[in-house]
C-alpha cells in the first residue's frame, strides 16, 4: 500500500479534454439557441456579441460547477479567473486587431509606388502621391526630436542628479503641466510665437510645427528619462565616486550608458506619440499639395494632415481622396511600426548584458 | 605606499542627527584594522568618512578633523575626488558596472577619469591587478565578458582588483564578504593580509572570527541606544580585545553575551 496520507493526496482532477470539449459545446449551444431564437442576422450570418456573451457565461458556470464538484473549490475558483482573465484579454485585443485589419484592408489599394513618389501638386481625382506628406512628417519629427531630446535629457539628468529644493520641485511641477498641454494649444502656442518673431510671412512653416511637436515631445522625453535614470543603482554611482571620478564624468559614462536602452526606447515612444498629431500640425506647418524640403520658409505637408485633408476634402472622385486617406494612414502606422522595431533593436544592442 | 590616518575628536552627522560622536583614533599603515559592533553603532558611516564618500549623501557632514600622513583631507582646499582617488573602497554588496566587461571594469578607475594608456600598459595593469586580487587564473580567458557575468565572490574580488588598480594609499572594505560564501570569504581574508604588505586596509565585520584572524588592530564601537550616537568603546591590538578587552561592553560582545 502508498502511505501518502490523505491530507496531502491530491483531490482527483477533471480530465484533459474536459476544458477544450467545455469551450466548443458552450459556443455551439450558444450559437444553436441565437439561431432558434432567430437572434442571428440573416444577412451577416451570426451574432457574433450574443454567441460569444452566451457561449462565455455557459463555459464559465459549467467548468466552474463541474470543477467544484470534481477538484474543490480552490481549483473552480482558479478556473474560473483564469476564463475572466482571457476574456478580458481578448477584449482587449479585438479594437486592435480590427483597427489594424480596417487600415490595412482599405490602405493597400492605394499602397502604390506613386504614392511614395509624387506629391499632390496639380493632380485632380485618382493618382497622385504623399511623398510631400512623408518628407514632411520625417523632417519635422526630426526636428523636434532634436529639439526635445537634449532640452529633455538634460532636464531629467537634472531632476535625478542635482535637482534639491524648489526649483527642482517647480520645475517637476511645470513638466506635469506640460505632459497635459491639449496639442492644439502647442500648435497655437508655436503658431503666435513665429508670428510675433517672424511677423505673418513667417508664421506657419516646418519650422513651427516642429517647435509645437517639440513642445509635446519634452515632457514624455523627461519622464520616460528620469524614470529610467533613477532605476540606475546608486551602489553604481557610489562605486564611480569611490575610484576618485567627479560626478559629471560618473552621469556620462556610468549612469547614462547604464540607462541608455531605457532611454532610448522612452525617446521612441515619444516620437511614436507625436508623430501621428494633427491639430498642431493644421495650425503651425499648414497643409499644401507641392512638395516642400525646407522647414525653413512656406507650408509643409505631414502625414496625418495629409490623411485630414484628404478626407476633408474629398473632390469630385470621392473614392480616389478617401483611398488616398487610408494609405496615408497605412504608411503613417508602418512608420510607428518601424519605429518600435528600432527601438527593440536599440534595447537589445545596448542593454547591460550579463 | 600606504598611509597613516588620524582621527580627531570626529563627530559625523546626518543633517541634524549625530551618527558618531568624538571619534579619536589613529589607523596605522601596513596593517589591517577592524571596525566591530552592534548594527546601527555608525562603522559604515565612519568608514565612509575615511574617502569623503559620507559627504555624498544630502545633509551628511562631519565635523573634527582627520589627517592621512598628516593632511587634514577635510581642509577647505582639498578636492574630494582627489582625495578617493588615493583611498580605494569595497563595499558591502559587489558592484561592478554592467556595462563593463570584466577588463574595463578592472580598468574603470582610469577609463573614467578620461585616462588614456597604451595597449600593453592596459594590459600589464589588468593582469597586475587581477592577480593581486587573486582573480587573474579564474578570469584570464574570459576578459571580454561582462564584470555581472562572475559568481558573487568573484565579483567582490573583481571590485577589489578595479580598487587596486588605480594604486591607492588606502583601501577601505564595508562588510565585504557578508554575501559571501565561506571559500569566497576564506579567498578574500587571504587577499586582505596580501594587501597589508602595501596598502592601509580597513575592514568593517560584523564577524568576530574574520576580524581576530586576519587584523592587527581591532576598534569596537558601540551605542547607548537608538537615536543616540555611536561612540568608540576601545581600540587596541586585536589580540587585547579578543583575550582582555579593558572594558565590559567589549569583553560582552566578543564573547557573545550582548543584547
Ligand atoms: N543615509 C542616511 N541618512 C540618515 N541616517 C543614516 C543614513 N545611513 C545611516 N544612518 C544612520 O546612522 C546610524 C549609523 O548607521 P550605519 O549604517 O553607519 O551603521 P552600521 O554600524 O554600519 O550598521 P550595520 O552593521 O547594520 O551595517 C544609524 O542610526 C542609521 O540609522
Ligand atoms: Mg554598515
Amino acid at each position: 500500500m502508498t502511505t501518502v496520507s490523505s491530507a496531502l493526496k491530491a483531490s482527483s482532477s477533471l480530465p484533459r479534454w474536459f476544458n477544450p470539449a467545455a469551450i466548443i459545446a458552450a459556443f455551439g449551444i450558444a450559437l444553436a439557441f441565437d439561431t432558434l431564437a432567430g437572434a442571428n442576422d440573416p444577412e451577416s450570418g451570426i451574432n457574433l456579441l450574443a454567441v460569444g456573451f452566451g457561449g462565455f457565461i455557459l463555459y464559465t458556470l459549467t467548468t466552474y460547477i463541474a470543477s467544484r464538484s470534481v477538484e474543490g473549490s480552490r481549483k473552480a475558483t482558479d478556473r474560473m479567473v483564469t476564463a475572466l482573465v482571457t476574456t478580458a484579454f481578448l477584449i482587449a485585443v479585438i479594437p486592435l486587431v480590427s483597427l489594424s485589419y480596417t487600415v490595412v484592408a482599405n490602405g493597400l489599394a492605394r499602397l502604390d509606388v506613386d504614392f511614395f513618389t509624387m506629391s499632390m501638386r496639380s493632380v485632380v481625382g485618382e493618382g497622385g502621391g504623399a511623398l510631400h506628406a512623408i518628407v514632411g512628417t520625417l523632417e519635422l519629427t526630426g526636428i523636434a526630436t532634436l529639439i526635445s531630446v537634449p532640452i529633455g535629457l538634460m532636464t531629467a539628468i537634472y531632476l535625478v542628479e542635482y535637482g534639491r529644493g524648489k526649483l527642482a520641485r517647480a520645475v517637476t511641477f511645470f513638466v506635469d503641466v506640460m505632459t497635459g498641454i491639449p496639442s492644439i494649444v502647442a500648435g497655437l502656442f508655436a503658431f503666435t510665437l513665429f508670428l510675433v518673431v517672424f511677423g505673418p510671412a513667417g508664421a506657419i512653416n516646418g519650422l513651427a510645427g516642429a517647435v509645437s511637436l517639440a513642445v509635446l515631445m519634452t515632457p514624455v522625453v523627461v519622464r520616460a528619462t528620469e524614470e529610467m535614470l533613477k532605476i540606475v543603482p546608486n551602489e553604481l554611482r557610489e562605486a564611480s565616486y569611490a575610484l576618485g571620478v567627479p560626478k559629471w564624468l560618473t552621469i556620462v559614462k556610468v549612469v547614462l550608458p547604464t540607462a541608455l536602452a531605457g532611454i532610448a526606447t522612452g525617446v521612441i515612444i515619444a516620437i511614436a506619440r507625436v508623430i501621428g498629431e494633427t491639430a498642431p500640425l493644421l495650425l503651425a506647418a499648414g497643409f499644401t499639395a507641392s512638395m516642400n524640403y525646407n522647414p525653413l520658409s512656406d507650408k509643409m505637408m505631414t502625414l496625418p494632415v495629409f490623411v485630414y485633408t484628404s478626407y476633408a476634402n474629398q473632390g469630385v472622385d470621392a473614392q480616389a481622396y478617401i483611398d488616398r486617406a487610408w494609405a496615408g494612414a497605412l504608411t503613417l502606422m508602418l512608420i510607428v511600426m518601424v519605429l518600435n522595431l528600432g527601438a527593440r533593436i536599440i534595447s537589445r544592442v545596448f542593454s547591460p548584458k550579463g | 605606499m600606504s598611509k597613516r590616518i588620524d582621527l580627531e575628536s570626529l563627530n559625523v552627522y546626518y543633517g541634524d542627527f549625530l551618527a558618531v560622536e568624538d571619534v579619536n583614533m589613529v589607523i596605522e599603515p601596513k596593517a589591517i584594522t577592524a571596525f566591530i559592533g552592534p548594527s546601527g553603532c555608525g562603522k559604515s558611516t565612519l568608514i565612509r568618512t575615511l574617502n569623503r564618500m559620507h559627504e555624498v549623501i544630502p545633509g551628511a557632514r562631519v565635523e573634527g578633523h582627520l589627517r592621512m600622513d598628516g593632511e587634514d583631507i577635510y581642509a577647505a582646499d582639498v578636492d574630494p575626488v582627489k582625495v578617493r582617488r588615493q583611498v580605494g573602497m569595497v563595499f558591502q554588496r559587489p558592484n561592478p558596472f554592467p556595462t563593463m566587461s570584466i577588463k574595463e571594469n578592472v580598468l574603470s578607475g582610469y577609463r573614467l577619469n578620461n585616462n588614456k594608456m597604451s595597449k600593453s600598459d592596459a594590459d600589464e595593469l589588468t593582469e597586475r591587478a587581477l592577480k593581486g586580487a587573486n582573480l587573474w587564473k579564474e578570469v584570464k580567458d574570459r576578459l571580454d565578458r561582462p564584470g555581472s557575468s562572475l559568481s558573487g565572490g568573484q565579483q567582490q574580488r573583481l571590485c577589489i582588483a578595479r580598487a587596486i588598480a588605480v594604486e591607492p594609499d588606502v583601501i577601505l572594505m564595508d562588510e565585504p564578504t557578508s554575501a559571501l560564501d565561506p571559500i569566497s570569504t576564506a579567498a578574500i581574508e587571504d587577499l586582505a593580509v596580501e594587501l597589508k604588505e602595501k596598502f592601509t586596509v580597513v575592514i568593517v565585520t560584523h564577524n568576530m572570527q574574520q576580524a581576530s584572524r586576519i587584523s592587527d588592530m581591532t576598534a569596537f564601537f558601540n551605542i547607548a541606544g537608538t537615536g543616540m550616537p555611536g561612540k568608540l568603546i576601545e581600540y587596541d591590538k586585536t589580540e587585547k580585545i579578543f583575550s582582555n578587552p579593558s572594558q565590559q561592553q567589549t569583553e560582552d560582545y566578543v564573547s557573545g553575551r550582548f543584547g
